[in-house]
């Protein structure tokens, strides 16, 4: 067993296919969307796969130390070109193939017009624990 | 309650059950029951022989949901006869669990946690922890392989090698959580070693306690890994080590060589070893030879030419290694490693640093980089 994760980006990632932002969807669109993720983390945690899942407000803040006694610095909010994540999810698998078919159907969310969005999630191996073996 | 004593006796008393002919679920289910009967009567009236009383309880609470389903009551008549009643010896019961647990039809993750929850005893919490998922997830991980098992009628012993892949997943997911899930594999595999008569299941349990042996020298206070040259041989479990070697050397004596004896010898050369200067490394190739063709596996390809380098020099280390695939794990790491012993400091910073990025582990990629810094720092004087 091998733990992915899969990132979902406000921006950042290369434009989805069906590409409206949610805020143009029609109501049962965005609840059909949602049901979808749902379901999809509802399935996962049946066959054992589902490990975690997070969704990511869209306003963040840099922080970052700035000598003794001062107050962090921070830049405000992100600027429109920076990468924004939105949220995750960490699963469980067998194989990077299942990792691969999972993220793909993820991917195929329903957006607008309840056409799947073709978005781009981000596939990333978690680093594990160190094995009994293999010295 | 004896915790330990019962998780001893409830996969026998499961076991007695999936002999008798109970599907997989709702024997699993009959004997929580009969343990929750137990939790409320025992503390008062403690049964002479636990065991017993367990089989005889969830048996029933198993004809009870059996003789309710009335649909399937004709075809389930067969085996609703009441068995005579008595102690079974244990060994051959607990053997058809292994093998159930272990079935093909299940993937090796669900294999390993429903050998934990069905031999091991373990509650599924405590597997949930070792394996860092949600308890939600685990539970659904094990009735999906209860399940996949339920039809599953077990009249003759299984594949011995799928169990022993399974055994040896467990062993190696280390020790988080509250259980340690390479002691319970070692626990597992004696069990099972004293009712199966076979040369590979003696080799998996002498490679696991030859392993377990040398735990203690394996990382540093802070959790970093100890390169196997640099461990304190003194903080080795030479008692279990001497144990390793009698159950290899009896597996070796029967004449029939498989992957697990292989490795099982190699580990107990590096554990018969005083010094990592007095490796026998020329016996190490030859068993990675034998490993080879019993295996074929690139790992092993890539294992011996490290070995080759110890044996031969580091220059017929790197010969070797060139016939070992550009990605095999680790065979970066090899190649920088072999590399510095050759002399050549800044060709193994530069690939200790590609290995690094390449490690599957945050310990390995901190230990890599850690190669790289410092040969970097002999390198490039500061400045």
């Amino acid at each position: 067993m091998a733990r992915y994760l899969m990132l979902k980006h406000y921006r950042g990632a290369p434009a989805a296919v069906n590409d409206v932002p949610m805020e143009e969807w029609t109501g049962d669109e965005i609840t059909a969307h949602l049901r979808y993720m749902d379901d999809f983390a509802a399935r996962l945690e049946a066959t054992g796969e589902f490990v975690d899942s997070q969704a990511l407000a869209a306003e963040g803040t840099f922080v970052r130390y700035d000598g003794e006694g001062r107050p962090p610095v921070t830049d405000g909010p992100f600027a429109e070109t920076k990468d924004l994540i939105a949220g995750w999810m960490i699963v469980d698998v067998d194989s990077w193939d299942r990792a691969l078919e999972l993220a793909g159907e993820l991917s195929a969310a329903p957006g607008a017009g309840g056409r799947p969005i073709h978005e781009w999630l981000e596939l990333r191996p978690l680093m594990s624990a160190p094995t009994t073996t293999g010295e | 309650m004896d915790e330990d004593l019962l998780r001893q006796i409830v996969p026998a008393v499961l076991a007695v059950l999936v002999r008798r002919g109970a599907d997989f679920a709702t024997a699993e289910d009959a004997v929580q029951e009969a343990l929750v009967e137990a939790l409320r009567t025992w503390p008062a009236d403690p049964p002479r022989d636990p065991r017993g009383w367990l089989v005889t309880v969830a048996w029933r609470r198993f004809l009870d949901v059996r003789r309710a389903d009335t649909a399937r009551r004709r075809r389930e008549a067969l085996v609703d006869e009441e068995p005579p009643p008595g102690p079974a010896v244990d060994a051959d019961d607990t053997l058809q669990l292994y093998f159930l647990c272990a079935h093909p039809s299940l993937a090796p993750g669900s294999a390993v946690a429903l050998t934990l929850r069905a031999v091991g005893g373990l509650t599924t919490r405590q597997i949930a922890r070792a394996y860092l998922v949600p308890e939600a997830t685990m539970a659904q991980r094990i009735s999906r392989a209860k399940r996949t098992v339920a039809g599953i009628r077990f009249d003759r012993p299984g594949d011995v090698a799928t169990v022993l892949r399974v055994l040896y997943l467990v062993f190696n997911e280390g020790y988080s959580g509250d259980v340690d899930l390479a002691a319970e594999a070692i626990r597992l595999t004696r069990r099972l070693a004293a009712g199966v008569d076979h040369p590979e299941v003696a080799g998996l349990l002498a490679l696991m306690v030859l392993h377990h042996a040398r735990r203690a020298a394996r990382f540093a206070p802070d959790g970093s890994p100890v390169p196997l040259a640099d461990q304190d041989r003194g903080r080795w479990d030479t008692a279990a080590i001497a144990d390793g070697v009698v159950l290899l050397q009896a597996a070796l004596a029967r004449d029939r060589l498989g992957e697990f004896q292989a490795q099982a010898a190699i580990a107990a050369l590096h554990a018969d070893a005083p010094s990592a200067d007095e490796t026998d490394w020329v016996q190490i190739v030859g068993w990675y030879d034998e490993l080879l063709r019993l295996t074929g596996s690139p790992v092993v390809r890539l294992n011996r030419a490290v070995a080759v380098g110890e044996a031969d020099g580091p220059r017929a280390g790197l010969a070797a290694l060139a016939e070992v695939a550009d990605d095999v794990p680790r065979r970066v790491a090899a190649q920088a490693h072999l590399t510095e012993r050759a002399g050549d400091r800044a060709a193994a910073a530069r690939l200790y640093a590609e290995a690094a990025r390449r490690a599957p582990t945050l310990a390995e990629r901190t230990h890599l980089t850690r190669q790289a810094a410092r040969l970097h720092a002999g390198t490039h004087p500061p400045g």
